[in-house]
């Protein structure tokens, strides 16, 4: 999934070469590494997305350097020899790879598969390496599927958003319904072991039935993975202008909480369990380790305009626009715009608030006297779950799930 | 321009004959403080080159709302150019007096130090209530009016109509009455003549005990407090020893002089004078206006009349936004009381608000002032409560309970309470009286009269609950009457009302700040009203939380806020892990500014709004 909110933070300005302070690579071996790569380009703007994404397939830096969906793979790859060039001697092979966007699938399978293959000969990718590409359904057929799998990737996840052509509609989804159910048994035939699902619920005239049909209908696709997310209505979207003019009615909260225990309801009842607030897998194998990677604070290269990375404390963020990416790569600059360096409480802070959302939860012994006082509370109201509470960790319950927020808020004391 | 005068009499041997001590009576805005400067330039106290606007006008509060709060008083030389005395230097003392409802009691002490006022009316508008309620108070005191109409100069100015308006009230012809521009200047001169001429010159015993009655005291933070008197008999000479006779205490006199307009040392004060005397107190308190000075050494046996302590009427619950500032209100409170004699508090704490100060207040301009000068002056952020009135509880059991605070009304057999009620003086075109009666009708009001000032202009008199005027009724009087109404009221005693508390109860705990006590009929609406409104504003918790009105043990209101059932992020992957932290932390921030009630956390915002709503519809000056 897509590491690439609308608005990039204030931070400390990222040295030209990109360099790390020394102590962000101590001790780096004993963390997994992955790689995201952000592909900016998408054929339509769906009204409620605010990610970092361009419809226009050609793009201009201040100095004229281009970014066009012909030559955005060459600019992936400048940035994966940078990355090759910043951490050094650092002999961590590749763990995971994820593709995501706008709509990887706009370019060609054969430029996804170069930069797989960049990533191969400047880091190498550990034998069991997880590999997924985000899909538009309407963008791939089998033989693009085949070219991908037979590429090395492994992983593959189809927004599929709504199995309702009225929903679909409200987010400008250009799909037919039925077509992303197709695209997993296109897939599977393909050879890709893990196939996800995106849902979204809570879409403005979805009704509980509507939220039913499409829970359905991708669980009868076969998929060994599901996301599932609350629509958040982004400010400067166009659907919040629509929601502001009355044009479609705002989802109430409620609404949201319904759908979410319908979702793991029928998710639980077709043999999927949650592993993350919003992720449901069938397998332990099915999880996206990719993503667990944010959640479990380990490093990750993010390549590509708006990208996030973190390595060992060091978050930063590359240049928005195209263009402005394409031209500091072309001057031989690292693209990032931006970059905190997180503090021991931050790092605490960041645990408590990822690891809760996981199915395993936040050790107690991360915990300071008043967040161990509210988290007996917590239990107490049926928002912790007692089990694992014995055991030394802070687990969510399913009320406790919606809640979990709130329950952060009051943990990091 | 006349010449400067000379001969001027100095203090302490200026023959009463030649003295000359007046006051204005005006409305705000119709133009005091603009003819004070005028007379000041005339006179040439002060030079062209430092004049300045709203010259005797020295806090920024007053300057800027265009009120006087704390009067003065100014010697100016004057022959006048025409008549008897004709370029014969008399001493004209000016005294400035408040212009609020608020500060009748001071008014009426500024009124005792004169023997004639000014009554300045402006020409477009006519008189108002409060300028009326003043102009009865100086015919009580028997002063000589000299009716004047100001801005005759505007194009809306209608001199004829309010002459003869001015005329009827005063009892004289409407050719008497004076037609000046303060702005211009026009007409001003004359108007000095006419002090001089219409207005008596002061009488005493110039041999007896000194008797001064104290009209002002004002707190400097160099000098200490500066004691304003109009000597009535006898002489007060420098460094003689002096007593207060309302509390015997005795003080050096440190300093005696007069005002040009600023402070001028002189050897004394005689008969009928008017000046400032300083005694190193540090406390208005210790000279309270209305007071008598006379020696410590053979002086007066009996003290003039008329002193009466102040005694607050309305009252409001004063607590700092951030606990912490809690010293920081004591002090300025403190500091402010130095100034304010009519200023009382008391420590009180709030289950829902903290620790703050219950502080009582002579009426709503007084607090509205003293709470901006509390935030403007000392910086605190305040939140206020409600304003209420002082009620008299009696128990069947025959106990009685002096209650400041609603929450502290008493619980059990009440027998009967007492409210304090005001004659209300209400000025408007005819056209409205339709409206006003309603208003007041619906307010708990008596009529007591009504009378025509002018063909299309109306006096009208009731009896109000004094409680019902502090409750938003002024703004609903200008909403009613599109501004035109003008309003004055002063306490003529108490009543017996059923009256009851309404508690505001949240989770089933009471949230004392919220406590209101009204009558019976109208508690179902306030109850209704704030449940509606906390509903709205305090934010859904983890579990349902009930919003009740009751009184005593019955509910007659009741909201539910219900439980929160969603409030976690749907995705929180690599980019949005910092935006997520900074959140969070901002949210934790958020949560430092709730007040927990019990367990529900009510954001302060809920408690400014609601409070605030009601403070906001009651503002007036």
């Amino acid at each position: 999934m897509d590491p690439m909110p609308s608005v990039l933070p204030d931070g400390e300005p990222v040295p030209s070469d990109g360099a790390l302070p020394a102590h962000a690579l101590a001790d780096a071996a004993a963390r997994p590494l992955g790689f995201y790569l952000h592909v900016p380009y998408c054929a339509t703007r769906c009204g409620y997305c605010d990610f970092n994404t361009y419809t226009a397939s050609e793009l201009r830096g201040p100095e004229g350097a281009l970014a066009s969906r012909d030559n955005y793979a060459d600019h992936l790859i400048e940035e994966i020899r940078l990355a090759r060039k910043v951490l050094g001697d650092d002999p961590r092979p590749v763990r995971t790879v994820f593709v995501g966007g706008g709509t990887p699938t706009l370019l060609p399978a054969a430029d996804l598969v170069r930069v797989l293959g960049a990533l191969r000969s400047e880091f190498g990718l550990a034998p069991d390496a997880e590999v997924t590409t985000e899909a538009n359904p309407e963008s791939v057929d089998p033989a693009y599927l085949t070219e991908l799998r037979e590429g090395g990737f492994n992983r593959i996840s189809f927004g599929m958003q709504s199995a309702r052509q009225h929903v679909l509609k409200v987010l400008d989804r250009t799909h037919t319904p039925g077509r992303p159910e197709a695209c997993v048994a296109e897939a599977r035939a393909a050879g890709f072991a893990h196939v996800n699902l995106d849902l979204i619920y809570g879409t403005p005239g979805e009704s509980d039935d509507d939220w039913r049909a499409s829970l359905e209908a991708a669980i009868g696709a076969g998929p060994d993975h599901v996301s599932a997310y609350a629509l958040i209505v982004e400010e400067g979207t166009q659907l919040a202008r629509r929601i502001r003019r009355g044009e479609v009615p705002m989802t109430d909260d409620d609404v949201h909480a319904d759908r979410y225990l319908i979702a793991d309801e029928l998710l639980a009842a077709a043999g999927f369990s949650w592993y993350e607030v919003s992720n449901w897998a069938t397998t332990d194998a099915g999880r996206c380790l990719h993503n667990e990677l944010y959640w479990r604070g380990a490093d990750w290269w993010g390549a590509g305009p708006g990208a996030h990375s973190h390595v060992g404390g060091v978050r930063w963020w590359n240049v928005k626009h195209p263009g402005a990416y394409a031209q500091a790569l072309v001057a031989g600059r690292s693209p990032g715009a931006g970059r905190e360096l997180l503090s021991a409480e931050d790092r605490r802070v960041e645990r408590i608030l990822l690891e809760l959302r996981l199915r395993e939860g936040v050790p107690l012994s991360l915990l300071r006297s008043d967040g161990l006082s509210a988290a007996r509370g917590f239990l107490s109201e049926g928002l912790l779950d007692p089990g694992p509470y014995d055991e030394g960790r802070a687990v969510l319950t399913l009320r406790g799930r919606l809640l979990a927020d709130g329950v952060v808020r009051d943990l990091v004391d | 321009m006349p010449a400067t005068p000379t001969n001027v009499p100095q203090p302490s041997r200026t023959d009463p004959a030649l003295i000359r001590n007046f006051c204005i009576i005006a409305h705000i805005d119709h133009g005091k403080s603009t003819l004070a400067d005028r007379m000041l330039q005339l006179t040439g106290v002060v030079e062209q080159r430092q004049m300045r606007a709203q010259y005797l006008d020295r806090m920024d509060i007053e300057r800027e709302r265009g009120i006087t709060i704390k009067s003065q008083a100014v010697r100016l030389p004057w022959a006048p150019t025409e008549g008897e005395g004709q370029d014969k230097t008399h001493i004209l003392n000016m005294i400035d007096t408040p212009g609020h409802v608020d500060f009748t009691y001071e008014v009426s002490r500024s009124l005792a130090a004169c023997e004639g006022t000014i009554l300045l009316v402006d020409a477009a508008q006519g008189i108002e209530a409060q300028t009326l309620a003043n102009l009865y108070l100086a015919m009580e005191n028997d002063l000589k009016i000299i009716p004047v109409l100001n801005k005759i100069d505007l194009p809306a100015a209608q001199p004829e109509k309010f002459s003869e308006e001015l005329a009827n009230l005063v009892g004289c012809e409407p050719d008497d009455v004076l037609k000046v521009s303060a702005k211009t200047g026009m007409g001003v001169e004359a108007l000095l003549d006419r002090v001089v001429r219409d207005i008596p010159a002061p009488v005493g015993v110039a041999d007896a005990p000194a008797r001064a009655m104290i009209f002002d005291s004002v707190y400097d933070s160099y000098r200490g407090v500066v004691t304003y008197v109009r000597v009535v008999d006898g002489q007060l000479n420098k460094r003689e020893r002096i007593r207060m006779m309302s509390t015997g205490a005795t003080h050096e006199l440190l300093e005696i002089g007069t005002n040009s307009p600023e402070m001028l040392a002189a050897d004394g004060l005689g008969v009928g004078e008017v000046g400032y005397l300083i005694t190193g107190v540090k406390d208005v308190r210790q000279s309270k206006v209305g007071d008598t000075i006379t020696q410590q050494n053979k002086g007066a046996e009996e003290p003039l009349g008329g002193y009466k302590d102040p005694k607050p009427m309305v009252f409001s619950g004063l607590y700092p936004l951030d606990g912490s500032e809690y010293p920081d209100l004591r002090e300025a409170l403190d500091k402010l009381q130095l100034n304010d004699a009519a200023l009382v508090y008391e420590p009180e704490t709030s289950a829902a608000l903290g620790f703050g100060f219950r502080v009582g207040f002579l009426g709503l301009l007084h607090l509205d002032v003293i709470r901006e000068r509390l935030e403007r002056e000392f910086g605190l952020d305040l939140i206020a409560t409600a304003p209420n009135v002082v009620y008299r509880v009696i128990m069947e059991d025959g106990t009685e309970h002096t209650v400041t605070n609603p929450s502290e009304f008493p619980e059990g057999k009440i027998d009967q309470v007492f409210e304090p009620v005001v004659r209300a003086t209400i000025l408007a075109p005819s056209e409205f009286i339709g409206s006003i009666m309603e208003l007041c009708q619906n307010r708990r009001g008596v009529l007591l009269g009504m009378d025509y000032l002018s063909e299309d202009r109306v006096e009208i008199r009731y009896t109000l609950p004094l409680a019902e005027i502090v409750f938003d009724f002024f703004d609903q009087l200008k909403s009613k009457t599109r501004g035109y109404a003008s309003l004055d009221y002063e306490p003529t005693g108490e009543q017996s009302a059923q009256l009851v508390k309404v508690d505001i109860l949240l989770h089933g705990d009471k949230v004392d700040a919220f406590s209101a006590v009204t009558h019976k009929d109208q508690a179902y609406a306030y109850g209704v009203r704030l449940v509606a409104k906390l509903r709205e504003l305090i934010p859904r918790q983890a579990f349902e939380v009930p919003v009740q009105a009751a009184i005593g043990s019955r509910v007659i209101a009741r909201e539910t806020i219900r439980a929160i059932r969603k409030d976690v992020l749907a995705k929180c992957y690599g980019g949005d892990i910092s935006r997520k932290r900074k959140l969070l932390e901002k949210q934790k921030e958020g949560k430092k500014r709730m007040k927990m009630v019990g367990s529900v956390e009510v954001p302060q915002e809920a408690f400014i709004a609601v409070l605030s709503s009601d403070e906001g519809q009651s503002k007036k000056k």
